[in-house]
């Protein structure tokens, strides 16, 4: 059940920005906040299948970067149209330097 | 620049319920992944961040000169001195909430989002777009640009109808159409086309702006027959007829007379460079094939984003009176042969068009 997958060095993404991760098959978005906490998402938009890794965050929203719709990623809502859908997000802890995102 | 004669599929279909839009989806065009130049995440990020300032300053400009032009017509209601009064109100009530409301729309000309979502409202009144079904369709047209059967807002559809065009430079056509669906939609209705890209829970929302916008135009009609005057329509309504030039010449430019069903910007949009004028009414959309490639990118940096990515771009058109000689003679053309486009040229620093992708396939080249 408790299946810590490691996504990355928690160094790798900058503050207030977002990484894409890849893994079984699937593509997460894995984020770090300003006010450097990480959180993980699924990596699509729920629009339109778009990664969020190449959107802009914002305090705690993910903007999508093809039609602009925008999540809290660190609860998955969505804000507005043109999503109607949230994203599922994963629990994230940071260990060693080392990002670690439960899939299981 | 090339001329293109292309083998295409005689008589389009541009309805988004007909037999091009199930081809469209046949052939892989619909939701398609784009071409996009490269750009590093870190130069992305800082094009894309957002700032209240640049809205706040353009939009205090915008509301004042507004609000001045039309106290002027009204003070000078009765004479020929109301007349650049009300030019400059038309072209800013009927022309400039055509950039607002997209700007806006894309949540990108504020950081703060209900500065976006209060200037898009006024916008829409304004320039007639109902705000809940133009915000549906603008993001159809940005998932499947000029893409026939798909996108919603191909402004020349091929053979191009220029009585259309020219009666559209005076909103005549424009704001007929949107005055039916208005009181078609405070009427509860909305139609098959507007169902395939306005999500069901949406839709009620569509029906209440309109309800409300009629409300606004029909006190408006009561205001100008109590006073026995045409000022109140004219300050409320007719702008979007006598001021629309500006927004319909510009309009044009963004995909006119350029390539249909291809999932490169490159290739169906136009970059223009423009006198200030025109680039602060139009809030920079001139950089159109870059606001396609990265809508993300606010209206204030795109010229940035023009600088950073043009090797990678056809040559801009030098001005807007280029772009109507480029595109006018197409049109004309496309009467003859609606499959006839322009092809724009790449420079040698470009990654090439993928050819293979685009349906149909440019044929030769003349």
């Amino acid at each position: 059940m408790s299946d810590w997958v490691e996504a990355c060095a928690a160094e790798d993404i900058d503050e207030e920005d977002v990484m894409r991760f890849d893994h079984a098959g699937r593509t997460y978005a894995i984020y770090r906040s300003p006010d450097d906490e990480y959180f993980a998402t699924d990596g699509l938009c729920s629009h339109e299948k778009v990664h969020l890794a190449d959107g802009l965050v914002m305090d705690d929203i993910i903007e999508c970067p093809k039609h602009n719709g925008r999540f809290n990623y660190k609860t998955g809502d969505a804000r507005g149209a043109p999503v109607c859908v949230n994203l599922k997000t994963y629990p994230v802890k940071v260990d060693a330097g080392k990002v670690l995102i439960q899939l299981g | 620049m090339t001329a293109i004669m292309s083998p295409a599929l005689s008589g389009r279909d541009y309805s988004l319920t007909g037999r091009d839009a199930k081809l469209a989806v046949e052939n892989g065009l619909a939701a398609a992944e784009w071409y996009h130049t490269e750009i590093p995440r870190k130069q992305m990020k800082e094009l894309m961040q957002r700032s209240d300032q640049p809205a706040i300053r353009d939009t205090a400009i915008w509301l004042g000169a507004l609000i001045l032009s039309g106290a002027g017509g009204a003070w000078f209601w009765g004479s020929w001195w109301c007349v650049p009064s009300f030019f400059v109100y038309g072209t800013l009530y009927g022309s400039s909430t055509d950039s607002r409301w997209h700007e806006c729309g894309h949540g990108t000309a504020f950081r703060t989002q209900w500065m976006n979502d209060a200037v898009y409202q006024l916008a829409c009144f304004m320039i007639m777009r109902n705000p809940v079904t133009w915000r549906w369709s603008h993001t159809r047209h940005h998932t499947d640009t000029i893409i026939v059967g798909r996108d919603p807002e191909i402004a020349v559809m091929r053979p191009p109808d220029l009585v259309r065009l020219v009666l559209n430079f005076f909103g005549i056509l424009d704001a007929w159409h949107a005055m039916a669906d208005m009181v078609r939609n405070a009427a509860g209705v909305i139609s098959a086309a507007e169902k395939t890209f306005i999500p069901p829970q949406e839709q009620p929302r569509a029906i209440r702006a309109a309800r409300i916008w009629l409300a606004i135009y029909i006190a408006t009609i009561a205001l100008a027959l109590y006073l026995h005057s045409w000022l109140p329509p004219m300050l409320v309504g007719l702008p979007r007829l006598y001021g629309a030039w500006h927004h319909v010449m510009t309009g044009l430019l963004q995909h006119g007379g350029l390539a249909e069903n291809v999932i490169d910007h490159r290739l169906n949009s136009r970059t223009v460079y423009m006198n200030p004028i025109s680039r602060f009414i139009y809030w920079n959309m001139n950089y159109h094939v870059e606001h396609h490639m990265f809508p993300m990118v606010p209206y204030h940096a795109l010229p940035k984003l023009h600088e950073l990515i043009k090797h990678d771009l056809p040559a801009p058109t030098p001005s807007i009176l280029a772009g109507y000689r480029e595109m006018i003679p197409a049109f004309l053309r496309q009467l003859r042969n609606e499959d006839y486009f322009i092809k724009r040229e790449l420079p040698p620093t470009a990654k090439p068009y993928r050819e293979e992708l685009h349906n149909p396939v440019p044929a030769a080249a003349e």
